[in-house]
């Protein structure tokens, strides 16, 4: 059952409900208009995909509902749909994900503009079925757009906006709307929904297989035999790769103006690509990405009470990595303490941190740095720990040290 | 490690761990968790002689509750993970648990696979007809007219999958149908299974009272099947396809063709296995 109506209380919003970022998510797929979803369950996804089903069955949204035997084969029925030229869903995390890695990672090279949530959960061994970001963080370098959230109302504004950017014909690359496992999921409160006409008129038309399709009146060869053997040699690859990673610096302005128009629209200003929260006269900062930037802050403000000069940065789009902007907030404080929900194996810190520490060679200034990892495992990250992550960064910003060895939050939780 | 020594007879606790299932009250599982202690027991196979291995799901939770070796595995992966277990150490007793999510959906190919292979494995499945730790979402053996799930609110409309079929299909020497309420007879079927010497598939009827509650009625209507076992598969054929679906008992053996290899650590003693746990100081 989907959640009883509020009053309405914004341009463009048709009504307030209460509900939990599974439900927001759904919300925006049905009013994104999709012809095909195909799902298989999997904790915290389920009551996301049921949601959309039963959106599906009421007749609120026209399309097709798959509920196939397994997620290899969920991305693959989405392939053939995209093809088609259907505006395609889906949802999964974790071992969900890892098994539908084989089109996971064709998908972007066939440039196919399909959304999929990961409602993200942290990787086993050893079993967990609980929140974390190891899941999205393990397909970073697959040629997915991947955007973080930090709210409910942002996972369903972000959603339609990801049919946008992934759409946009500069752009024609898959999107991951990721939201955090447990928190964002589960987690309930009152959020916004657009009107249906606000909505239709800010994606437009549907025009997603322009460039490749499985169509009888523009017969083309999908996914042409590259390289050597038989192939047409490695330029054509090559043409392939370029294409891609020109498609995803394409996004970023994409990404820009896809915020920009849903806040002239809507009302709802989120920053797109990083966010800087009272950084301007900030020593020193901390990073974050996902729903714990809320108590983050929370830790922030609390410390800048007491004198403390600390500042937050919040990464929303980690692919394509917005290297200038990233570098433009870092060039404000002289110390950073970078938190992960997840970790980067080889470098004994997280992804974010080892991202952030090549956005640090380009201010030219001499930064310290530190790598937090928390969260894992759907554990808690409060503001106290946030406050120890502050005073942590504190004494690297005096002491002008940078320290790689991690500091794990939740290790005596 | 403690325990009794192996001439001394077995009994079903010695097979079960101080793990608390934490199946739902009624869950059809529980009878089942009993009916493979009682199985080893009654072929007094030593624990350390025995692997289970479980895919994803409320049954692929079985291993944690038994003392045998056991290993929780990938959703949809138990037999290729026991395929490569038993290939390297044949002398093991290796069992197979899942459910039928677990091993007719996500894992379907590797059931067909395993039938042909014909590894002297036993794969029980418990089939309540529904993904139940992801809280009641259709599987392939649900019926198409089941309108209690969420992600399938009108129905499946799909034909429900008939594992018996399948496996005889696909080369299953031993197909056996149990009951989780008839326990008595299901570990007999148990114990024929782990003795058949090739792949034995055992299929059983095993109620999810959370999310199927209407199955608390397979209590009258699962039945005794009314012919003996067959060992043409043409007859079995025959059978499984006429059949409700509700019969029990052994449906059909052939003579099984295959060569189990003998590994020489099949005789190993628990004292030389324990002391390859003991650290030298």
């Amino acid at each position: 059952m989907a959640s009883p109506a509020l009053k309405t209380t914004h341009p463009g919003c048709a009504q307030s409900i209460v509900c939990d970022g599974n439900e927001a998510a759904a919300w925006a797929v049905a009013l994104s208009r999709p012809d095909l979803v195909a799902v298989y369950p999997i904790t915290p996804q389920s009551s996301l995909v049921e949601y959309v089903s039963q959106f599906i069955a009421d007749g609120k949204i026209q399309a097709e509902l798959m509920n196939v035997e397994g997620e290899h084969s969920v991305l693959s029925a989405l392939h053939g749909a995209a093809l088609a030229g259907g505006r395609t869903y889906t949802a999964t995390c974790g071992p969900g994900l890892a098994f539908m890695f084989e089109p996971y990672w064709r998908t972007p090279g066939m440039r196919l503009p399909i959304v999929a949530s990961l409602v993200t959960r942290d990787g086993i061994t050893p079993q967990c079925v609980w929140g974390g970001q190891q899941d999205a963080m393990t397909m970073k370098e697959t040629g997915w757009i991947q955007i973080y959230c930090e709210t409910v109302q942002e996972v369903l504004d972000t959603t339609i906006m990801a049919y946008r950017i992934a759409e946009h014909h500069d752009v024609m690359l898959p999107v991951n709307i990721c939201h955090d496992g447990n928190y964002l999921s589960y987690g309930v409160t009152q959020v916004d929904v657009p009107e249906q006409a606000a909505v239709d008129d800010y994606l437009g038309e549907k025009d997603v297989n322009w460039h490749v399709a499985l169509d009888p009146l523009r017969p083309m060869a999908v996914d042409p035999l590259t390289g050597g053997a038989g192939g047409i040699g490695p330029s054509k690859f090559v043409a392939y790769r370029k294409s891609l990673c020109d498609g995803m610096q394409n996004a970023l302005g994409v990404i820009e103006q896809a915020h920009q128009d849903w806040a002239d629209i809507f009302g709802r200003e989120f920053a797109p690509l990083v966010e800087e929260y009272r950084l301007d006269d900030a020593d020193y900062a901390l990073v974050t990405i996902g729903s714990m930037t809320g108590a983050a802050k929370d830790a922030v403000d609390s410390a800048r009470e007491k004198g403390e000069k600390v500042g937050l940065i919040k990464i929303k789009t980690f692919r394509p990595f917005p290297i200038e902007a990233m570098t433009r907030a870092l060039s404000k404080v002289r110390a950073v303490g970078v938190v992960d929900r997840s970790v980067h194996y080889g470098w004994n810190c997280g992804p974010l941190y080892q991202e952030v520490l090549s956005c640090l060679y380009r201010t030219g200034k001499t930064i310290s740095a530190r790598p937090f990892i928390g969260g894992l495992a759907g554990a808690d990250l409060t503001e106290a720990h946030f406050a120890k992550a502050i005073q942590a960064t504190a004494t690297m910003w005096a002491d002008e040290t940078t320290i790689d060895s991690p500091i794990w939050l939740n290790e005596n939780d | 490690m403690h325990g009794p020594p192996p001439e001394q007879l077995l009994k079903a606790k010695d097979y079960k761990s101080d793990v608390k299932p934490i199946w739902c009250a009624g869950c059809g599982h529980f009878a089942v968790l009993s009916a493979i202690t009682k199985a080893l027991a009654h072929l007094s196979l030593p624990p350390e002689q025995v692997a289970l291995v479980s895919g994803i799901g409320c049954s692929s939770r079985l291993p944690a509750y038994t003392h045998v070796y056991g290993f929780h595995g990938i959703h949809g992966r138990a037999l290729p993970i026991a395929t490569g277990l038993k290939v390297a150490r044949p002398d093991l007793t290796v069992l197979v648990t899942g459910g039928d999510g677990d091993g007719f959906s996500i894992g379907g190919n590797h059931f067909m696979h395993a039938c042909r292979r014909n590894l002297d494995l036993t794969y029980i499945v418990m089939d309540n007809e529904v993904y139940g730790m992801t809280k009641g979402q259709a599987s392939p053996t649900t019926d198409p007219g089941w309108e209690q799930s969420r992600l399938t609110p009108h129905g499946t409309g799909l034909p429900s999958f008939n594992p018996a079929a399948i496996a005889l299909a696909a080369g299953a020497g031993f197909i056996a149908r149990g009951f989780s309420g008839d326990p008595t007879s299901l570990t007999d079927l148990l114990i024929q299974g782990i003795q058949y010497p090739g792949f034995s598939f055992i299929h059983v009827l095993s109620p999810c009272v959370t999310y199927h509650p209407e199955q608390k009625a397979w209590k009258k209507t699962v039945h005794e099947q009314s012919q003996s076992t067959t060992a043409d598969p043409v007859v079995a054929a025959q059978r499984i396809q006429q059949s409700d679906r509700m019969a029990t008992g052994l449906i059909f053996k052939a003579i099984s063709q295959v060569q189990q290899q003998q590994h020489p650590s099949k005789n190993i003693s628990l004292e030389q296995i324990s002391r390859q746990f003991v650290t030298h100081t």
